[in-house]
């Protein structure tokens, strides 16, 4: 009695691990073969794709749809994916920096209004980006910023700013302040601590804001859409609708395009992957 | 003395540049939001002239249903009533099973890439799942004899919304999974050996522990999903610009049109609606700060 029972149990948690792992792998394709896709649509020639870029009776791989994206006329990707280049690093570092020292100050001082500031840095991350362009394009209007990649870096670099703040803030604190004390009776100054002590045990945080705030300036759209109007000034994501076109979509064309603007940002998550996920889980979970 | 302004010299560039591209830009949006065309104070007839577009606020097309554009803001909220409680479940539902499974790690980074991809990027994907001839539902379609459903299904002003809708929880529920599985990670395993003594079901398990467990991250997933709901305006933009019509037009959208397409511009209503669309966002993050000093 008590084996048999024994045996149906088993059958029974073997049946759960099987259904388990047919609905994990069902759910999992669903998400995963749009992208496959997408990169088998963007070296196949439309003929061969128009009826699904799952048949595969005729194939013929061809390069053809990446160098006519990279060398589109008027807004050609190579030169787009140099200016997000050169938009995102700075945008990338400049706040960081700034943040590490805004984040340092809220962690390690007491000081008047300083709960009363931090609680308004962590309001301010939810603020739209709509909430702010109308002004921010009237000010880069005035003073000649507009179309001008500068003035993109600032917006940003400050936009950045509070989400950064408030999770090197709490990455602060979870750091021991007895090295710091210890340095500060020996007569280092505040900035000397901050650079020689702090900034290099604070270094896996860095890595994550570094993946996040990278993907994330890369990947914007909105703000280089007003900020940005001549076509030799266009960041990579923004020349994707204009290679769609209005009408008919070239598949090869434009899949071929995404492929090569999304290439940056998945070479980031691959490479700083833990950091990446930590990032967007420790910015949601502490929090 | 040096004492006292240390920590605020730490905070002047943070000062400088949030006051002049953040805090000074959002109050003079609220100013712009109160006056007319010629820069002259017109109280709330902005926020009245927009209430009364059809294609901003139309409660009554979802009474009648005879068109299928309900207006921006009602858009909005039909995407955080479908997309929210659909990105919670099979968020959590991914990072219970692929806990399990094997090529679960794998498999997890595939789908966490809807979050690492360009939104414009995806809105091209969702474009392309959906293609009348190419795209892989209509073959899908096709194949299990629904040939007569299939279609562009982003084309049409009555499909557009819940298309885009669905679209973007695929997009997005890499997200929710991850949290998820960083919060089933952190609960003691002790507890779940304990049930299992009691003899406890799976079933029973599950709801009483691990989803109370989970609390912290839902709120979290919550907050986040229902700001990245209202924000939305890449996927919308590359795919229809709002259109057909305006039956996939949302708020992001609409202020950008204001104030950057139409002509002549209109900086007062464009700016009433981003007033609006931020009091909505405060009411969530407010949210996510009473429960953050609750716990």
């Amino acid at each position: 009695m008590r084996k048999l029972n024994i045996v149906a149990r088993l059958k029974r948690v073997k049946g759960f691990t099987i259904l388990t792992h047919i609905i994990a792998w069902a759910v999992s394709l669903i998400w995963i073969i749009p992208f496959l896709g997408v990169v088998m649509a963007s070296m196949r020639p439309y003929p061969e794709i128009v009826n699904g870029w799952w048949n595969f009776e005729v194939f013929n791989p061809t390069l053809d749809g990446f160098f006519r994206a990279w060398n589109f006329p008027n807004t050609p990707l190579s030169r787009a994916m140099l200016n997000s280049l050169i938009v995102t690093i700075p945008s990338t570092f400049i706040p960081i920096l700034v943040a590490a020292l805004g984040a340092y100050s809220f962690a390690r001082f007491k000081f008047p209004t300083r709960d009363l500031l931090f609680l308004a840095i962590v309001l301010l991350q939810t603020i739209p980006q709509q909430m702010v362009i109308v002004p921010i394009y009237n000010m880069m209007a005035r003073v000649g910023l507009w179309d001008n990649y500068i003035g993109l870096i600032l917006v940003h670099s400050a936009f950045a700013l509070p989400w950064q703040i408030f999770f090197l803030r709490n990455f602060f604190s979870t750091l021991p302040v007895e090295v710091e004390e210890a340095a500060r009776i020996d007569g280092a100054s505040h900035f000397k601590i901050f650079y020689k002590i702090v900034l290099p045990l604070t270094l896996p945080a860095l890595a994550s804001l570094t993946a996040l705030q990278f993907v994330w300036v890369w990947n914007d759209f909105f703000f280089a859409l007003v900020l940005i109007g001549s076509p030799e000034k266009k960041l990579a994501p923004q020349v994707i609708p204009m290679i769609r076109g209005r009408l008919f979509i070239d598949w090869q064309l434009v899949c071929a395009a995404s492929v090569i603007v999304t290439i940056i940002p998945i070479a980031i998550y691959v490479v700083l992957q833990r950091y990446y996920v930590r990032g967007i889980v420790a910015g949601a979970v502490k929090g | 003395m040096s004492r006292r302004i240390t920590p605020f010299l730490f905070l002047i560039p943070t000062f400088l540049l949030v006051t002049i591209f953040v805090l000074f830009p959002v109050v003079n949006t609220i100013y712009i939001s109160f006056l007319n065309q010629e820069g002259e104070f017109i109280g709330l007839d902005n926020y009245a002239e927009i209430f009364s577009r059809k294609d901003f606020w139309n409660p009554q097309a979802l009474l009648e249903g005879k068109t299928h554009s309900y207006g921006a803001l009602i858009h909005n909220g039909i995407w955080v009533l479908i997309h929210l409680p659909l990105s919670l479940f099979f968020g959590l539902l991914l990072a219970v099973l692929l806990r399990e499974v094997k090529g679960g790690a794998i498999i997890k980074s595939i789908i966490f890439l809807g979050m690492v991809i360009p939104l414009i990027v995806g809105g091209i994907l969702l474009r392309f799942i959906y293609d009348d001839r190419a795209g892989i539902l209509n073959g899908f379609l096709r194949v299990i004899g629904l040939e007569s459903l299939a279609r562009t299904w982003t084309a049409f002003p009555h499909t557009i919304l819940l298309a885009l809708i669905l679209g973007s929880v695929w997009i997005w529920v890499g997200f929710s999974m991850i949290v998820y599985s960083a919060g089933l990670e952190g609960i003691p395993v002790e507890l779940f050996e304990a049930a299992k003594i009691d003899g406890a079901s799976r079933w029973r398990t599950f709801w009483r522990i691990t989803v109370p467990m989970l609390r912290p991250a839902t709120i979290v997933i919550v907050t986040m999903t229902t700001l990245w709901e209202l924000k939305i305006f890449d996927i919308v933009w590359v795919i229809q610009r709002g259109g057909p019509g305006s039956a996939s037009n949302v708020m992001a959208l609409d202020m950008y049109m204001d104030a950057f397409f139409n002509i002549p511009p209109n900086f007062g209503t464009a700016a009433a609606i981003a007033t609006i669309l931020t009091i909505l966002t405060f009411g969530v993050a407010s949210y996510m700060v009473y429960q953050m000093v609750k716990s």
